[in-house]
């Protein structure tokens, strides 16, 4: 694996190991000193050319605990709105000597050509590419899963997930698909652990094309909730430009038809775990009830990630894997 | 007088035969007495001058991407002895002073018959029709009229535009887009542009404007012709028009002959077009239409970039291929295994669109019409380079692919502008004869 451009290269394995990585760096965040010495000299640029403190810092803070240098290089103010290009500005980072870079960019398809047209050498992760996808976020979506799927505290140190998929874990995803790159990283990803998916949305709001997915598709969350004995339910935000794009009359309908009111929050199983992407929309896509529940895991997510982007950028950058038991059923 | 024969080619019925050339014209062999030049065709395929009704030559405005120069160099190669300069450049081709511009730029190059294409709209803008009967009367004689790039979108505009051509025998060529159903439109939508997360071009905004184009059509008793048809509902909208009596002709591309969506994985720019590459159920109706008819012509949509415009990330690339060296070569090899002789290849790339814009001097090797033609080597497999050919565009999707047919020899009113695989001289300019009739 020289890059992470999307969950649907990762194969079972990888991801398990991927995982199981995660697993052994969320103890980092028990010791004294939160550091690992892994990637010291080693340096991360961060190139971000969409805005997203969450998803920058949570890498910044996965590169800072491996000991790596990391360099921000954010789009706005820096000559990328000065007409730039991604290949010159690629190059410019490799000409001064980026080990290995994390890139969101607003159009689909950009870390992948990053990768690929030969501007730079180095390993590239995907922090995020338009609405095509999000593989940090689905890993640590599935790294938060396979904890509450295995009964486990969602973050914090434990032990007992290392070397599991997700298999017969059901897991609901709600909102905007068409627009989610965090839906699409997470369709594959799951499925690939076994998962079952369920995606719901509003029919505006799905790719046309979503048949060939492996998931099931319901417009009816009241009815995907009674059918489906979910095991997570992840609502994913709606963008407020899409308020204005007829996508749905009015936020109150979708919020009404699509939102996880506190009477839907109630109506899940009874250890049914409620994620979120965030920034979360609460009163739109998220009640207070279910955004507050103790069976919201949306802050162990963010917790995650961070142990996640460790997993990622040292098996990158060092082509190692500190998982223990490494594959899958040995543990 | 210079006066060529060319030995023993292969006509496109398949019979061999001798093709004399003197004064411009095709003449009959026995009349040449001595020919200034013998050029041995054995082996070689000749075939009337092909004709592009759809070329962006990008001068005047974008002379970093092509020139008119360049552009006609690339024709010769890839056997076109006509081709027609769409209207979308910078001043747009919406007045008789600037397709007077380009008609006379590409008469001085000589290397190919450059017509321009006129607007429809003043800026192409959609709105106000250009000045159409200027353009008509002027000195490039403008006969076909499109916004191309743009969709006539407004119903009433493009009403007015094909009921106002009949009166020169004018047609409008629409290039079929809703611009409402593709805003922001990255890809064909579908399965892939599902999974790449990229915004889809659906078939419907192609479908769409075609449905009602023809109907138009047959309103008001115009000929319409819809520029690079690329879906299999746009099929059987045209077979059902033409069915009805309705004056429509259609075109397809090279490359939607051949290359579908599952490209755009790569997510390399090289494969980004408008209209964009659809699936393998679109090509195989698209073949299918060519070899019985429904579609008329190929066109190649050549359209050079700058590399700067194509080295990026996909949504930030320009969309457009390059084409006219590749063309011929690309769609023998599409309709290898169709009911496709070399009449039929010389009648979608030469026959019909000449007969369509009213060239009578091209797609014919009738004694008496200009000695517009092309030999072609069948059987010459090579591998595309496009860092050797003429256009400035790289942008050809086809590099690194190995094609079977070559052209070897374009011949323009009878002077050899492409020789052996090489530019040769070109016609000059003011020469007699119907060049500059």
């Amino acid at each position: 694996m020289k890059h992470l451009l999307s969950t649907s290269e990762l194969t079972r394995a990888e991801a398990i190991d991927l995982l199981d990585t995660a697993e052994q760096m969320s103890l980092v965040s028990t010791r004294e000193v939160k550091k690992l010495p892994v990637l010291r000299g080693l340096t991360v640029v961060n190139l971000f050319f969409e805005d997203s403190t969450r998803t920058r810092i949570s890498f910044e803070a996965a590169a800072k605990r491996l000991s790596a240098d990391v360099i921000t290089f954010s789009a706005k103010g820096s000559s990328v709105s000065k007409g730039e290009s991604l290949q010159d500005t690629a190059q410019t980072l490799s000409a001064m000597g980026a080990d290995g870079v994390v890139i969101r960019h607003s159009g689909s398809g950009a870390p992948h050509r990053l990768a690929h047209s030969g501007w730079i050498d180095a390993p590239v992760v995907n922090a995020g590419d338009g609405t095509h996808e999000h593989p940090t976020q689905a890993l640590l979506d599935a790294f938060t899963l396979r904890r509450v799927h295995a009964g486990l505290p969602a973050s914090a140190p434990a032990d007992g997930a290392v070397g599991r998929g997700l298999d017969g874990a059901v897991v609901g995803i709600v909102g905007d698909i068409l627009h989610s790159r965090v839906a699409r990283s997470n369709v594959h990803l799951l499925t690939t652990l076994g998962a079952r998916v369920v995606l719901v949305a509003p029919p505006t709001l799905l790719p046309i094309g979503v048949e060939s997915w492996p998931c099931d598709v319901v417009y009816d969350l009241d009815a995907a909730i009674r059918d489906h004995p979910f095991d997570a339910l992840m609502m994913l935000r709606v963008q407020q430009e899409r308020m204005h794009e007829a996508f749905f009359p009015t936020a109150r309908e979708y919020a009404r038809r699509w939102g996880l009111s506190d009477a839907r929050a109630r109506a899940l199983p009874g250890d049914c775990a409620i994620m979120h992407p965030g920034p979360m929309n609460r009163g739109f896509e998220i009640g207070a009830e279910a955004a507050d529940s103790p069976r919201a895991v949306v802050l162990d997510q963010v917790a995650n990630g961070v142990s996640v982007r460790m997993a990622v950028l040292y098996r990158l950058l060092t082509g190692q894997s500190t998982a223990a038991s490494g594959r899958e059923g040995q543990s | 007088m210079t006066t060529t024969l060319i030995r023993a080619a292969t006509l496109p019925d398949g019979s061999r035969a001798d093709l004399g050339i003197a004064g411009g014209l095709l003449v009959d062999p026995q009349d040449l007495g001595t020919p200034t030049t013998v050029v041995d065709a054995d082996g070689l395929l000749a075939l009337p001058g092909l004709v592009d009704m759809h070329t962006h030559l990008r001068e005047p405005g974008r002379e970093d991407a092509e020139t008119i120069l360049t552009g006609s160099r690339a024709a010769a190669a890839g056997g076109y002895t006509a081709v027609h300069a769409m209207a979308n450049t910078s001043p747009v081709a919406d007045t008789a002073g600037v397709v007077e511009q380009v008609h006379r730029l590409g008469r001085a190059a000589g290397y190919t018959q450059v017509e321009p294409v006129g607007a429809v709209t003043v800026g192409l803008a959609g709105e106000t029709l250009a000045e159409l009967g200027a353009m008509a009367d002027s000195e490039a004689r403008v006969r076909m009229f499109s916004d191309d790039g743009h969709c006539v979108w407004d119903p009433l505009v493009m009403r007015r535009a094909l009921e106002y051509v009949k009166a020169f025998d004018g047609i409008i060529a629409q290039h079929a887009q809703d611009p409402r159903l593709t805003e922001g439109a990255q890809m064909n939508e579908g399965v892939v542009s599902a999974e790449l997360g990229l915004p889809g071009w659906p078939a419907v905004a192609e479908e769409a404007i075609i449905a009602r184009d023809v109907l138009l059509a047959e309103h008001v008793g115009s000929r319409l012709h819809v520029c690079h048809v690329s879906t299999a509902g746009s099929v059987e909208l045209i077979r059902w028009a033409k069915s009805r009596g309705i004056r429509v002709t259609a075109e397809v591309t090279p490359h939607h002959l051949v290359l579908t969506d599952e490209e755009v994985r790569s997510f390399d720019p090289v494969y980004k077009v408008n209209p964009p590459l659809r699936t393998q159920e679109d090509v195989h109706a698209l073949r299918g239409a060519l070899a019985d008819g429904t579609i008329d012509v190929v066109g190649t949509d050549h359209a050079p970039h700058p590399s700067e415009h194509k080295c990026v990330e996909w949504t930030a690339a320009a969309m457009g291929m390059v084409g006219m060296e590749t063309a011929l070569a690309v769609v023998s090899h599409a309709m290898r295994d169709l009911d496709f002789s070399t009449a039929d290849l010389a009648r979608v790339m030469s026959t019909r669109p000449a007969e369509i814009v009213g060239l009578a001097h091209h797609g014919t090797l009738a004694i008496g019409t200009g000695a517009n033609l092309v030999l072609v080597d069948p059987e010459a497999p090579h591998t595309v380079e496009p860092d050797t050919h003429e256009t400035m565009g790289r942008n050809n999707p086809f590099r690194g692919r190995t094609l079977g047919a070559r052209v070897t020899d374009t011949f323009l009113y009878g002077t050899r502008v492409f020789a052996d695989g090489e530019l040769g001289t070109p016609l000059a300019f003011g020469e007699a004869g119907p060049w500059n009739d």
